[in-house]
């Protein structure tokens, strides 16, 4: 079998006295889109930035592309990698927020192109070229230019997008990225992702757009309150929901889509 | 009140101008170290921070001149009028815009660092072209304020020998025996260079590029 691109293994976390993920196992498979979806609160978003170590797990191991990530595991023992280690391992994730987070003092082309001067050291002028390439990609060219304030959510999130495929990960991860968007503004973003799904990107998308887990989706994790109850592709996973659990979610889902109707 | 005298004032007010805009320049530049110093977690250089904010913003800016001006020298150091007034007037502006950058730093949203971290940027690096840059246009109006303040302070200085502008004035008045319209003259021009810097300022503060979204 070939190397999972990411392979989490008996991750738990806790915030104080609340464990919000338990004892979490889950092969991330190249090449393919997994969307985690589930209730708020039910640990994937906390999921998705213990694959990018923005949250330390309380146990267990994260291996990036057969990689331990922000832990070594040596005699059955964690020890804390180096600020070093953690960068280079990191370097094959591109992380895409649903707060953007794109840095308000510099434009789109500056915010694409700040890692691969800063961090890759590259000049000026090839930085720049490189992160119009990006900006062409996700449809930007034209507002290279522009600050962060000036550009339109859907438009910020697909820079932020182009930042992130600037550096050329391996892996993209997605944190509900259509979250804080007008509903008229996550179809480009949307479609932004799916092309980088059919170019064969290795993605991890937490989301609640159903409808996106269930046409691009390769698999589907379904988590609820910090356990993956569900990981199978989407035809098993929405076709014929088993689990109590599940189905309340997706008729909650579709009641709301209902509603919209009346 | 003649025209020479105006004059004279007025190139006293260039010395003014200077010591405060050096100054301020300095004691921002010391102010992101302090900040940073601060910020590092590392024992020794937090509580270098906190005792350097604490003396200079608690004790009296005249107090702090002569006490360079006398204590510098008695341990062999000896320093120009001029030197004494920058180091006195930018330590303590110094200490001032570390606390009003301190509330900048901290209002740096928590996801524009760690977009940072993602893009493989390193602490320093961070600090260096993300942290520092939100965290002053954060904190510009209160930057603009302090620079009025130390234009002001920097009346102050004459103390160690400095001729800038009340220096200026105070000598004139005792020579011409004109105190009223000297010091009104003197009062007229802090105003219009503050007038000016509070104006600049909020041209600057208009055209700086995007906060982040409150």
């Amino acid at each position: 079998m070939t190397q999972p691109a990411i392979s989490v293994r008996n991750v738990s976390k806790r915030f104080g006295e609340t464990l919000v993920l338990k004892d979490i196992n889950l092969e991330v498979p190249r090449g393919q889109v997994s969307c985690l979806i589930g209730p708020s609160g039910s640990g994937k978003s906390t999921l998705l930035r213990c694959m990018a170590f923005l949250e330390e797990a309380s146990a267990g191991m994260i291996e990036i592309e057969g990689e331990p990530l922000g832990f070594s595991e040596k005699d059955g023992k964690r020890r804390r990698q180096t600020a070093a280690e953690l960068r280079r391992t990191r370097s094959k994730i591109g992380m895409v927020f649903q707060q953007f987070n794109l840095w308000p003092h510099m434009t789109a082309l500056g915010n694409v192109s700040m890692a691969l001067r800063r961090v890759r050291g590259l000049s000026r002028k090839d930085a720049e070229e490189r992160a119009m390439a990006q900006l062409v990609k996700v449809g930007l060219e034209a507002r290279a230019g522009h600050y962060p304030s000036q550009l339109s959510g859907g438009q910020q999130q697909r820079v932020a997008i182009a930042r992130a495929l600037a550096l050329d990960p391996t892996i993209m991860l997605f944190d509900e990225p259509t979250s804080a968007l007008d509903p008229e503004l996550t179809g480009e973003v949307l479609n932004v992702m799916r092309a980088l799904a059919d170019e064969g990107m290795t993605m991890v998308v937490v989301t609640h757009e159903i409808g996106f887990a269930a046409s691009v989706g390769n698999n589907v994790c379904f988590l609820d309150h910090g356990q993956l109850l569900f990981h199978d592709t989407p035809e098993a996973v929405f076709a014929a929901p088993r689990h109590p659990r599940l189905e309340q979610f997706l008729d909650t889902y579709l009641d709301r889509g209902a509603q919209m109707l009346r | 009140m003649t025209w020479t005298l105006f004059e004279l004032l007025l190139q006293a007010s260039l010395m003014t101008i200077f010591v405060s805009v050096t100054s301020i320049l300095l004691g921002l530049a010391f102010a992101i170290g302090l900040s940073a110093m601060r910020m590092s977690g590392i024992g020794p250089l937090v509580w270098f921070a906190r005792i350097f904010i604490s003396f200079f913003r608690g004790v009296p800016l005249l107090v702090q001149l002569l006490l360079i001006f006398n204590l510098l020298p008695a341990i062999g150091i000896s320093l120009s009028s001029l030197a004494t007034a920058l180091i006195g007037l930018s330590l303590c502006t110094a200490a001032y815009q570390a606390e009003n950058l301190r509330g900048g730093f901290e209002g740096v949203p928590r996801g524009l660092i760690e977009s940072a971290e993602m893009a493989g940027l390193s602490p320093v690096q961070s600090f260096i072209w993300i942290r520092t840059p939100i965290a002053l246009r954060l904190t510009f109006p209160a930057l603009v304020n302090e620079a009025i303040l130390i234009l002001k302070s920097s009346s102050l200085v004459s103390v160690v020998g400095m001729i800038e502008l009340t220096k200026m004035a105070q000598n004139l008045a005792a020579s011409t025996y004109m105190p009223l319209p000297i010091f009104a003259s003197a009062g007229l021009i802090y105003l219009a260079i503050n007038w000016i810097v509070a104006i600049a300022g909020r041209r600057a503060e208009a055209a700086l590029p995007g906060l982040p979204a409150k």
